[in-house]
């Protein structure tokens, strides 16, 4: 199949960038997105043009460094990575639209490629649970009910691509920081710091400059990993308890 | 055909041979006790001079992840680097099955002295004793560990910790969350090392690549790295250098490795003399994705857990066109239960996946160029519903439908094997140091305890062993003589090391020429494939040697690197990562050629039992092959083996 | 052991988004259960002039002789007013600071023409904002109609019931009311529900499949449904002439 796309092409945090539009032919409908685009850089190289630049690494849908905006949609049509999206899930002739995230947060480094160290940044405020190496008791002397390790874990499973800021219409990072804060939360590990957790999560969240939920559920629907929204609904909650408590 | 007299080995017109390694400097008396005497002969370092003392940690995957975490803890003063724009995304995060452990949960007989006494075999005897066993005492602290950390492992209905077994052998001491162990794992010892970062005992370094490491008064005292964003070449110096950057699967371009993992850290200090210890040991996984086309980036791992219920099979006639479905059962092939009857469709990996190569060699090959066998599951949705199949392997047939845009559960799956990890690396003592003092290395990047051959849900348990409980002993037992003195920037060492770094990018930038860096690391990877993949002959790895040198001269004549320095710039980045591999790669063929046996992952036509099973030479090849960098070729020096616990016996699955 | 919070100088929780938001989600219900209420009153139009007037002017003397004579109603007036205005100050605070964090390129956010509304103005975002300010304008000139007399369209008079009567036989003064009432409809569709998640209750993965949407859902169609009838009646069946 032959397509058209059309690229945010932009060289560096201070170029003001713009939509750069692209032919690329013979595109097999087995091709992954990202080979789509290496084959358009080979194309591009070879006539001198600077390729493209985006984030990848895995390129299996775990790592979470891939991530544009696909006609409008983060990830593209599928509930999927980019990396996982497939040429097939487009017609022959189509058009297709790529940019980066888009969030005050994430600003942009090049073309595709956006600053997305604000998420380790919010891990750092409380994403964890203090456990020095050395200082953990035998594994099985704290027994997890299976459906809140299962629960906690299917929260854990968030790659950190920031498909959900992209999405949400408030460039709001609240289903990153509540998926970690229900991880941390269910398991009876992370009650210690339960309270000081959230609240030094959503200060660093709101420092960082993302835009606060209005629960507009956007986000959940561009995940790649499915967290779901009551997550965030958790940790309205846990933030509520913590401030009743006193503790900010 | 088998090697009756001994011959001068014909690798030796590429290289020399030095002398031999003695001094691993493991302690010697009874196995269990060895460990806890070098812990307690460590020397130790007062808390309050640890901030003194710093150390540079390459990588933040499982093995550099967990140490910097540890180190920072302890108070000494961490920088860490990865080439991602996150920690959290370096490469362990992409390991599916599961961490070996010997906790015994199930109460089958498992124990610390089976673990180590498994892959001692699996690693067809070419790992040392105190080493693996040292491996299998702290495998069950690491669990203890990463639960505390709140990795949500998969339990019981009672709450405690499942377990399922892996990998071939008897016992169930795998732990796993669903098919994302590696990710759940890196992610907590990724917020173990943000916590410190929080805490200003660890400075992280994103997207910063490094290209050269620095050797003072000939220790190893800081590296050379490139800020990726901006392009500038930056000095950082310190006590000592951990490189903890991961396997070199990549120079075979097709890997399920992910894209950015290089040899660069591994193979630049093995320039500055550090050794490389048997690169010709690759591992390659018998149930990945196929090829689908010239355009292919990456291949995609399935966890070898299918091979449990599926049914490989080809069709008996060459060159069959027809649907799977169409092929009747007595014109179907199913290979691995013909020819290994006791272990059927679960024989190891590289038996399994060399089967899959004659078969295709043969022309019975199905799906695009001839290149893929059938894995069915067809008997084991009759037997068990299509229900139980789904629960048990739901997500894997998701993936494979996502990818292929086939249906695999209406027709066969189609698998090909591929590169998956590389149990070769920089040479290490017992301490994880290499020869060259002050330089550590960890995790997939060292020459590691698994031998000839890894077994599966080995390499978790590794890096994480290294990080969180070896590394933090034994490089305490250096610093402790430390701190030394300041490297000053303008050191003639340090300025060497910046001008080298400037000087090839600058080479690289100028050649202007008309291939593209992915061509040539195609073409690398396809000779790679060929001459030094799953099985190899002389005469192919001599051919091979030949082919790499005159790409690699084509490279630095004709490559095409676009852009400048002083921006982000892809192409730079991995045009520098290729021209590594092609010297990588050369050294692999040599290796190949020097170990003219068959031992785990390394296969040599020549050396096979009469029924075609790789046949060891433990008389003459029972070493570790530690080579040395030298301008024109490269030196080897062996390190011989020796086994006090485990009896070397041969493999057979048959 | 080394200290685990950060040295940056954060703005603290206590007034982050996620405070701002319960903030609204209060005085958002504050404001529901006083329509809960009013709706319920206004039914009583439908018992005739004596009964409703009668009924408006006993809520003068709510509590009385412990409050004095319209206590409690200013009780009620300044609990509403405080709550409208958290609640706008809220919603705008909020609306502000999301706009900057979008990452708007000039005017827009993402270039691209096709899927505008998926993922740029999805119905919630759009509604709430331009809704709440319809409602806002719809309040003031409401309450200017209702309590002083001032604008009375149809013609003013001693009897609210009169009042209501020769308002709402006037198309257009049916027209503003409907519009008033389907943004209050849609206004409440996602906010009841969108409080009660705010206030950390909901438990379902989305918001279709939440048992509080189908709640809200209702409660919006009965009070926007309840209220029109007053006016309908009036204009469509001339009720009350
Ligand atoms: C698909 C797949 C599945 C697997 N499944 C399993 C399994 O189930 N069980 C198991 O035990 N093992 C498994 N493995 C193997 C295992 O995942 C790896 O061996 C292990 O994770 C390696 O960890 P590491 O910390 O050594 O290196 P990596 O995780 O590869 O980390 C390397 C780090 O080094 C950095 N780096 C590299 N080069 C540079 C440079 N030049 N400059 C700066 N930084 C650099 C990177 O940024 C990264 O942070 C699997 C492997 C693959 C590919
Ligand atoms: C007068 C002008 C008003 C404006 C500008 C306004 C604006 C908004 C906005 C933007 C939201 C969505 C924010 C969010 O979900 O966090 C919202 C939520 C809400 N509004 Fe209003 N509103 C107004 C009036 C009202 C009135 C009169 C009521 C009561 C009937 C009301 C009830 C609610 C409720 C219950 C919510 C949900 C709160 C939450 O999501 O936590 N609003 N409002
Ligand atoms: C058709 C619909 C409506 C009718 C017929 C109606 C009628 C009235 C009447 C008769 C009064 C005067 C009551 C008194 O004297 O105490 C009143 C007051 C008021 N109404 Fe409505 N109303 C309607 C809809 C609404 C809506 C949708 C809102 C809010 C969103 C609202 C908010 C108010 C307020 C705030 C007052 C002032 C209460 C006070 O301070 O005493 N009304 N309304
Ligand atoms: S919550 Fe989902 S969309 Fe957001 S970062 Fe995590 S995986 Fe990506
Ligand atoms: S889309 Fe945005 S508003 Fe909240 S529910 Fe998701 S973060
Ligand atoms: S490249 Fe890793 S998730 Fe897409």
């Amino acid at each position: 199949m032959n397509i058209t796309v059309r690229v945010w092409r932009q060289k560096n945090a201070d170029d003001k960038g713009k939509m750069v539009t692209y032919g690329v032919e013979n595109v097999s409908e087995h091709m992954s997105f990202l080979e789509m685009l290496d084959v358009l850089n080979e194309q591009l190289t070879l006539s001198g043009d600077d390729p493209i630049a985006f984030d990848h690494d895995c390129r299996e849908g775990i790592c979470g460094a891939c991530g544009v905006v696909i006609n409008g949609q983060a990830h593209g049509p599928q509930t999927t990575t980019t990396c996982q999206l497939h040429m097939r899930s487009f017609e022959d002739g189509a058009v297709i639209d790529i940019e980066p995230w888009r969030a005050g947060a994430f600003p942009v480094v090049k073309d595709l490629v956006v600053d997305r160290g604000a998420f380790d940044r919010i891990i750092q405020a409380g994403g964890f649970i203090s456990a020095p190496t050395g200082s953990a008791p035998e594994a099985n002397n704290l027994p997890v009910p299976k459906e809140d390790a299962d629960h906690a874990f299917e929260s854990a499973t968030c790659i950190g691509c920031g498909a959900c800021v992209a999405a949400c219409p408030n460039g709001s990072g609240m289903l990153f920081t509540a998926a970690k804060i229900t991880h941390l939360g269910l398991l009876p590990q992370g009650q210690p710091e339960r309270d000081s957790r959230v609240i030094g999560m959503i200060e660093q969240h709101d420092h960082e400059g993302f835009g606060g939920c209005t629960n507009i559920g956007e986000c959940t629907s561009s995940c790649p990993k499915g967290i779901p929204l009551d997550t965030i609904s958790r940790l309205n909650r846990d933030l509520l308890g913590a401030l009743a408590k006193g503790k900010a | 055909m088998t090697i009756t007299e001994p011959y001068k080995n014909p690798s030796e017109q590429f290289h020399a041979v030095g002398d031999d390694i003695h001094d691993a400097k493991a302690p010697t008396g009874p196995i269990e006790k060895r460990w806890d005497d070098r812990k307690f002969n460590a020397k130790l370092v007062n808390p309050a001079n640890r901030r003194k003392l710093s150390v540079l940690v390459v990588g933040t995957g499982l093995a550099g992840a967990s140490a910097a975490a540890t180190l920072g803890e302890a108070g000494y003063h961490v920088k860490s680097f990865c080439y991602q724009d996150s920690p959290r995304r370096a490469h362990s995060i992409a390991a599916q099955g599961g961490i070996n452990a010997a906790k015994n949960y199930r109460n089958d007989g498992d124990s610390i002295y089976r673990l180590f006494y498994d892959t001692v075999k699996g690693g067809d005897f070419r790992a040392r004793e105190s080493n693996v066993y040292r491996l299998a005492q702290v495998s069950v602290n690491i669990i203890d560990q990463c639960v505390a950390q709140g990795v949500p492992f998969a339990r019981e209905y009672g709450g405690l910790l499942d377990n399922r077994s892996f990998g071939g052998v008897q016992v169930s001491r795998t732990f796993y969350a669903r098919g994302q162990t590696g990710q759940q794992l890196l992610i907590g010892a990724y917020q173990a090392l943000e916590r410190q970062i929080a805490a200003g005992t660890v400075e992280m370094n994103t997207r910063h690549e490094m290209l050269e490491l620095i050797m003072v008064d000939d220790r190893a005292r800081g590296i050379i790295v490139r800020d990726m964003v901006t392009g500038e070449i930056e000095t950082h110096t310190a006590d000592a250098v951990v490189l903890a950057s991961g396997g070199y699967g990549n120079v075979f371009f097709l890997s399920t490795n992910a894209m950015g993992c290089n040899t660069t850290a591994t193979w630049r200090a093995h320039r500055k003399g550090a050794y490389f210890a048997n690169p010709c040991y690759t591992q390659i996984h018998p149930t990945c994705i196929p090829v689908s086309g010239d355009y292919q980036s990456k291949l995609t791992l399935m966890s070898e857990s299918l091979r449990n219920d599926g049914r490989i099979w080809v069709p008996k006639k060459m060159n069959d066109e027809r649907l799977a479905s169409e092929i009747p059962e007595d014109e179907r092939d199913y290979y691995l239960e013909r020819i290994y009857p006791a272990f059927g469709n679960l024989v190891p990996r590289d038996i399994a996946s060399r089967a899959a190569k004659y078969q295709c060699d043969a022309g019975k090959g199905v799906g695009p160029g001839g290149l893929g066998v059938y894995l069915d599951f067809a008997d084991a949705i009759d037997r068990l519903g299509r229900p139980a199949v789904e629960a048990k392997y739901g997500n894997l047939f998701d993936m494979y439908a996502q990818i292929t845009g086939e249906d695999p559960y209406s027709e066969p799956m189609r698998i090909y094997p591929a590169v998956h990890y590389t149990m070769g690396g920089l040479w290490v003592d017992y301490d994880l140091q290499s020869n060259l003092t002050g330089l550590f290395v960890t995790g997939e990047a060292n020459f590691s305890e698994h031998g000839a051959n890894r077994l599966g849900a080995s390499a978790l348990m590794q890096g994480l062993a290294d990080g969180y409980f070896v590394l933090p002993y034994t490089l305490a037992n250096y610093l402790a003589d430390g701190p030394y003195d300041k490297v000053d920037h303008d050191h003639p060492a340090v300025v060497e090391a910046k001008q080298a770094v400037e000087e090839r990018i600058t080479t690289l930038l100028a050649i202007n020429g008309t291939r593209t860096v992915d061509s040539y690391h195609k073409e690398l990877g396809q000779i790679m494939w060929d001459y030094c993949g799953m099985e190899r002959t002389e005469e192919g790895l001599t051919k091979a040697i030949g082919m790499i040198r005159d790409l690699k001269t084509d490279f630095w004549a004709n490559v095409k690197v676009t852009g400048v320095n002083e921006e982000l710039n892809q192409t730079l980045e991995r045009a520098g990562r290729v021209a590594d591999f092609f010297e990588l790669g050369e050294l692999m063929c040599i290796d190949a050629l020097n170990r003219r046996e068959s031992c785990g992952g390394h296969f040599r036509a020549e050396s096979q039992t009469e029924d075609g099973e790789a046949l060891r030479h433990d008389d003459e090849f029972a070493y570790v092959s530690a080579w040395e960098y030298g301008d024109k070729q490269p030196t080897l020096h062996k390190e011989p083996l020796e086994y006090e616990y485990v009896e070397m016996k041969s493999r057979s699955y048959k | 052991m080394v200290a685990t919070t950060q040295t940056v100088k954060r703005p603290s929780a206590k007034r982050s988004t996620v405070a701002l938001k319960y903030s609204m989600a209060v005085s958002g219900l504050i404001m529901l259960g006083y329509l809960l209420v009013h709706m319920y009153g206004n039914l009583k139009f439908f018992q005739g002039r004596d009964k409703f007037d009668h009924y408006l002017e006993g809520l003068d003397d709510i509590l009385y002789p412990y409050l004095p004579h319209e206590g409690a109603l200013w009780i009620i007036r300044v609990v509403l007013t405080a709550a409208l205005v958290v609640h706008v100050y809220a919603a705008v605070t909020l609306w502000r600071r999301n706009k900057a964090a979008a990452g708007f390129v000039g005017n827009t956010r993402y270039h691209t023409k096709q899927n505008k509304t998926g993922v740029q103005r999805s119905y919630a975002s759009f509604t709430m904002r331009w809704g709440g300010i319809i409602l806002l304008l719809f309040i003031i000139g409401h309450v200017a109609q209702m309590l002083p007399n001032w604008l009375s369209p149809g013609g003013a008079s001693d009897s609210k019931y009169d009042r209501v009567v020769n308002g709402f036989e006037i198309w257009w003064v049916v027209l503003l009311y409907t519009i008033g009432l389907v943004a209050v409809g849609f206004h409440l569709a996602h906010g009841f529900w969108s409080a009660l998640t705010t206030l950390g209750q909901n438990h379902s993965s989305t918001r279709k499949s939440s048992r509080i949407t189908a709640v809200s859902i209702g409660l919006a169609v009965i009070i926007a449904g309840g209220f029109l009838t007053v006016p309908f009646a009036i204009f469509f069946f001339g009720a009350g002439s």
